[in-house]
């Protein structure tokens, strides 16, 4: 299991875990800063030259523009004086030429930084969209049952927008605005020490404010990644069922829970705004108190000749400058953030460790012939109520074997087990003689397939469908795989035949129509064992008779586990499996069990009434 | 978004006049400055310098104040107004028909909701304010630049026309590229929920790859784009960039030979040059600035095309004041939008107060479309369905589906209580009804979880097998007693033993009842009294069971389960 199940516990910040906690500890909140920041020099590592090539671009950059104040100060202490005596324009000429140079250099440096700064944050976007997605794919069931398709669509959008937004917009701004102000205050204490000195007075207090904003900031917008994740999963859902929600007019609750989902947003977004809020002005403040002391006291060394009238002025226009990128700071931290929030959910996500992992050294197992071994199988998704209490079961290659019981027996979980979606608790299930868990994923689903009654189909063409099974099929084996699962006629019929578009999930085709097409995709597939879990309910009776039909060739030479409440499907079994709460009662032929008086007898017999 | 505004109306004067007085005392503070240099320092005057530096202490305090007071006070209506649309939004989707959401991946759907909305969003709380700020300062620094020295200001205000025609220019291109992005954004947030919803599928067939492949090309379309949108601004933002430096070179040389023919003092040059560099930062972030409104824009024209799609489906004024739940299928056709071939052409069947009719075809033949028809999923493209008399779309929506309820085969669950899925149709059952409507379906086993009728049950209820599932939707049916009752092949996951009693009980049910039984198996058949038989979208007999099993061939094939099997035997009960 994943520690998703235990989330009570403020100790717990794997994974997941702190996902939806309000309140978490000092510790946790440093140790998920410290995960995300893992994350992020994973990501940065690779570009490493780079960014060492765009800190020296920038720095170009910022020196040119710094110059050019303090350039046009020179020109007027510097140039005008020569030229009011009459010595000629040249030093004014040189000044402006310089100039003019400075802003050349500054925009041939700030093309090539924008450019550079986009594509390393596009590739570090495209690089994480990758992984996380990849990751997702990775984790096993278990882990999408509890933490639901909403969510990961969430950190799969609007996570990775947050951080878009921080890599598109807040670089280019933060590094523009530290290294303006570094050298603006190195210009200032060079222009006159006394007067810098003076003015740079505010930075502590400058750096305590900084402190206090990014503590509150960080539980805003961890509130911010939680109430949107909420509002998507909402969102998603009542989407994904519209035609119940519409059916049973749940529109007006539907709303109501939306709006409060909203509402929470938008308190989490309200909190964040109203903190800038405070930021933004409080360090503008900081700034202005500090230009007009420096006005005052600047003014009295002017005024008793310590600082020249030219360094006053430059002065006054540095101080604006050291404070104006303040402002950029601020916006950039406010998007930190929030992207430091959404890296913290998206950390989490990759910390997950799969609970059915791929094994370290597998085992080769190049022509799987279908042999099925439980080993004292025992399977409990919740520890106190076992689902199997302890199986074994050897099914011979090549055998059919028909799954028979009530709801809750556990049939599906004996699947589930073979398709190895969950790991027996204890026992092992075997396949050729080779644990399971030794098996890598592509060649184990190679080998194992299963046809569950959930049919999904992907947005595409009916042929693209079929071709899931086997992604490389040409056209022709995806029409013979149609045909011999008795799929052909009807897609043929259909407006554009095998191209004709499903429609969003299938939407345009019956649930009949879907069975087809993924029996069809499970027969190109060619798997060793086939597992078919109630795949045949919806098929009206000359489907299913065709569906039948093909079976017995397509089984005839592959193991095959057929889960069915029709006994029809039953019928062309070599051998029938009734179980009963984990444990399996009665065991032998069809014709056999039906012989006898037990309970696929009475099943049986049940049956044969319902078919009038 | 106008109506959208007007609540805010009030407060957004007060956010913009703070904004304006604010750009005034950012002004004025450089002024201060100048006189500073030209007055005390200049003359030796000392007394004036202290009240000078409180006037400057005094502006900038107004100043941070100001913004204080903008930045809090906008958050009211640029969060109202996001969250008013989302919940429109929301709305309006809940209130289009099936056949929208067919048509749109909802992953588009979901990106309007969430990025395109905050996009809206970032551009009002931040981007137009400053938008507008940024271009009254440069109006107002330029206007008193030109009242400063006229020559001078006018070589600015000059520079302005490059700066003009560029962004008009760049703005096309933006838009064009920036649409890209979104859209290619939403294909990917589609590719995502499939990955997420379909999650069983790809782990079945282990195509975890493939589907990675997939989502890596959408996510590399992003990338392509996103690289020339980042080559576009690039390009743009260094531009106005280099435009106020050079002209500041230029203003300095042109200034300082004025200041050498004496028609300007150099206080003013200084105070010039000071003024001048404020429009730096404003004219270099208007880019920035430019490009988010285009974003904001193309956002709300992508919001917009789903709330301009006028609901295709609408309900009536009318109402039944007490249903009998007498339905009739009226020259009945239905095809789907540039289908040409209709799904259902000229049904007719009438079902009376009371009946239950069984609807039996093959696959594809268009019975779950028929159902469809009847609480106004999708709507006829010609003919009619009436209930007691009345078209159905005279009746209002909440009316109409109040008095039908269907069972769905493929039973949709919401990761909430059991209790609240069984009470999706009726808030106000009591504990005695529900209990009567989970004894209906067979559904006790929901006693049997953790937590009973209030346990969560996971995200579309996968977690239960596909016959509990079926029966919770059956139960929730049920539950809402409706007149007309449809059962959409609801029965087929279940297993014999439990269908059997299913049936029993809801041979009661549907007594009280008008029903539609859409069934694949003889033992469903039996609930109804007559039959209709659908083939090729239209109904060919209609009749009692054993009449059809023994005159029509085509039915017999459809309902006699094995070829071997004689259905005339178990069918005398």
């Amino acid at each position: 299991m994943t520690t998703t199940t235990t989330t009570s516990s403020a100790a717990d910040w794997r994974g997941v875990a702190s996902e939806n906690q309000d309140d978490l500890s000092e510790t946790v909140t440093v140790l998920l800063r410290e995960r995300s920041r893992r994350l992020l020099g994973d990501l940065l590592t690779p570009h490493r030259k780079a960014i060492a090539l765009l800190t020296g671009i920038i720095i170009v950059s910022n020196l040119a523009g710094l110059a050019i104040p303090y350039l046009v100060k020179v020109g007027i202490d510097a140039g005008i004086p020569p030229m009011l005596k009459g010595t000629g324009p040249g030093t004014l000429l040189t000044v402006v030429g310089v100039i003019l140079a400075a802003a050349v250099t500054q925009a041939l440096t700030r093309q090539a930084f924008l450019q550079l700064s986009g594509r390393i944050g596009q590739n570090i976007l495209l690089e994480l969209r990758r992984r996380v997605f990849d990751h997702f794919q990775r984790l096993s069931l278990s882990f999408h049952e509890k933490y639901t398709s909403g969510r990961v669509i969430s950190r799969l959008t609007s996570d990775i927008d947050a951080i878009a937004e921080l890599l598109q917009s807040g670089f280019d701004g933060l590094v523009t605005a530290v290294l303006t102000m570094f050298g603006t205050a190195a210009l200032l204490l060079v222009l006159d020490v006394h007067l810098g000195l003076v003015a740079l007075i505010p930075l502590p207090l400058l750096l305590l404010f900084t402190r206090w904003f990014r503590r509150q900031s960080a539980i805003v917008y961890r509130r911010t990644r939680e109430t949107v994740a909420l509002v998507i999963v909402h969102f998603v859902e009542s989407m994904t069922g519209i035609r119940a929600v519409q059916a049973f007019r749940r529109e007006p609750r539907n709303q109501e829970i939306f709006k409060q989902l909203n509402d929470d947003y938008r308190g989490a977004n309200a909190s964040s705004m109203h903190l800038i809020a405070v930021f933004m002005p409080g360090i503008k403040l900081i700034g202005n108190v500090t230009v007009a002391g420096v006005l005052v006291y600047g003014g009295w060394l002017a005024l008793h000749g310590e600082v020249t009238v030219g360094v006053l002025a430059a002065f006054l226009l540095y101080l604006r400058q050291f404070y104006e990128p303040m402002q950029e700071i601020s916006q950039f931290y406010n998007t930190l953030q929030s992207a430091g929030a959404a890296l913290e959910k998206l950390s989490g996500v990759l910390e997950e460790e799969p609970a059915v992992p791929e094994p370290r050294e597998p085992e080769a197992l190049p022509k799987a012939r279908g042999k099925v071994k439980f080993e004292g199988v025992r399977f409990a998704y919740v520890e106190e109520r076992p689902i199997l209490p302890g199986l074994d079961l050897t099914i011979p290659a090549g055998q059919s074997v028909a799954l028979v019981g009530s709801t809750g027996a556990g049939k599906t979980t004996l699947a589930k087990l073979i398709s190895r979606f969950y790991d027996p608790t204890a026992g092992r299930v075997l396949l050729d003689g080779v644990d399971l868990r030794d098996l890598d994923e592509p060649t184990l689903r190679k080998a194992v397939v299963m046809v569950t009654q959930e049919n999904f189909l992907f947005s595409g063409t009916v042929a693209d469908n079929v071709r899931f099974g086997r992604p490389g099929a040409s056209e022709r084996e995806v029409r013979e795989a149609a045909k011999a699962i008795g799929a052909h006629e009807f897609i043929s019929a259909l407006p554009d035949g095998y191209d004709t578009e499903v429609g969003k999930r299938g939407g345009r085709m019956s649930a009949g129509q879907r069975q087809l097409v993924a029996f069809a995709r499970a027969f190109l597939a060619d798997p060793a064992v086939l597992i078919l879990d109630e795949a045949t309910s919806s098929l009206d009776v000359p489907s299913e008779r065709l569906v039948q039909r093909a079976l017995r060739t397509i089984l005839a030479d592959r193991t095959a586990l057929i889960i069915a409440h029709r006994l029809s499907t039953v019928e062309i079994a070599d051998r029938v499996l009734v179980m009963e709460r984990g444990e399996i009662v009665e065991d032998g032929s069809p014709d056999r069990l039906i012989a006898a008086s037990g309970r696929f007898a009475n099943l049986h017999q049940a049956w044969l009434d319902s078919l009038s | 978004m106008k109506p959208y505004l007007r609540p805010y109306v009030l407060r957004l004067v007060f956010i913009w006049l703070a904004a304006i007085i604010g750009i005034g005392a950012s002004i004025a503070l450089p002024l201060v400055g100048k006189e500073v240099v030209d007055g005390p320092v200049l003359r030796g005057d000392s007394g004036a310098l202290l009240p000078l530096g409180l006037i400057a202490l005094g502006v900038g305090v107004l100043e941070a104040f100001l913004i204080f007071f903008r930045r809090w006070t906008q958050t009211g209506p640029v969060l109202g107004l996001e969250t008013q649309i989302r919940d429109d939004l929301y709305a309006h989707l809940q209130r289009l028909p099936m056949g929208f959401h067919g048509d749109w991946q909802s992953g588009q759907l979901l990106s309007r909701a969430t990025t395109d909305l905050s996009t809206i969003r970032r551009f009002l709380g931040f981007g137009m304010l400053f938008l507008v700020m940024n271009i009254l300062q440069l109006t107002t620094v330029t206007v008193l630049l030109l009242n400063m020295y006229w020559p001078l200001g006018l070589l600015v205000a000059a520079s302005a026309v490059p700066i003009v025609w560029v962004s008009l220019r760049f703005e096309k291109k933006y838009i064009r590229i920036s649409r890209q992005v979104q859209d290619q954004q939403g294909d990917l947030a589609t590719v995502v929920e499939e990955s997420a919803i379909g999650i069983r599928t790809i782990k079945a067939f282990g195509r975890r790859h493939h589907v990675f492949d997939q989502f890596d090309d959408t996510a590399r379309k992003v990338y392509g784009t996103s690289m020339d949108k980042v080559r576009l601004s690039a390009r743009f933002f260094t531009f106005l960039e280099v435009i106020p430096n050079f002209t500041l070179a230029l203003v300095l040389l042109l200034g300082a030979l004025a200041v050498g023919g004496g028609s300007l003092t150099l206080g003013t040059l200084v105070a010039f040059t000071t003024l001048m560099l404020q429009l730096v930062w404003p004219v270099a972030s208007l880019g920035y600035i430019l490009a988010m409104a285009q974003e904001a824009m193309t956002s709300a024209d992508r919001v917009m095309e789903v709330m301009d799609t006028v609901p295709a489906i609408e309900g009536g004024t009318g109402s039944i004041e007490r249903p009998r739940g007498h339905l009739r299928f009226e020259g009945v056709e239905f095809r789907f939008p540039g289908a040409d071939q209709p799904v259902l052409r000229d049904v007719w069947l009438e079902v009376r107060p009371g009946e239950t009719v069984a609807i039996v075809g093959a696959t594809g033949s268009g019975k779950t479309t028929m159902t469809s028809l009847v609480p106004r999923l999708i709507d006829p493209t010609a003919g009619r369905v009436t209930i007691d008399g009345h078209d159905v779309r005279e009746l209002s929506l909440p009316a109409l589906r109040e008095v039908v309820a269907t069972a769905f085969e493929e039973p949709t669950l919401f990761s909430m209580s059991v209790r609240e899925n069984l009470t999706l149709g009726r808030h106000d059952a009591t504990e005695e009804e529900l209990d009567d409507a989970i004894r209906t379906a067979q559904a006790m086993f929901v006693y049997d979880l953790p937590w009973g009728l209030d346990t969560r049950i996971g995200e579309q209820g996968m977690s239960l097998s596909g016959g509990q599932r079926q029966r919770l939707a059956l139960a929730r049916a049920v539950l809402s007693k409706p007149r007309i009752l449809v059962l959409d092949d609801t029965l087929s996951a279940l297993d014999v033993e439990t269908e059997a009693l299913v049936e029993e009980a809801l041979r009661h049910v549907l007594r009280e009842a008008t029903g539609i039984v859409v069934a694949h198996r003889a033992s469903t058949v039996l609930l109804a009294d007559k039959v209709a038989l659908l083939r090729d979208g239209t109904i060919t007999h209609v009749g009692r069971h054993h009449d059809l099993l023994d005159e029509v061939p085509e039915y017999r094939e459809l309902l006699a389960q094995d070829a071997d099997f004689d259905p005339s035997e178990g069918a005398l009960r």
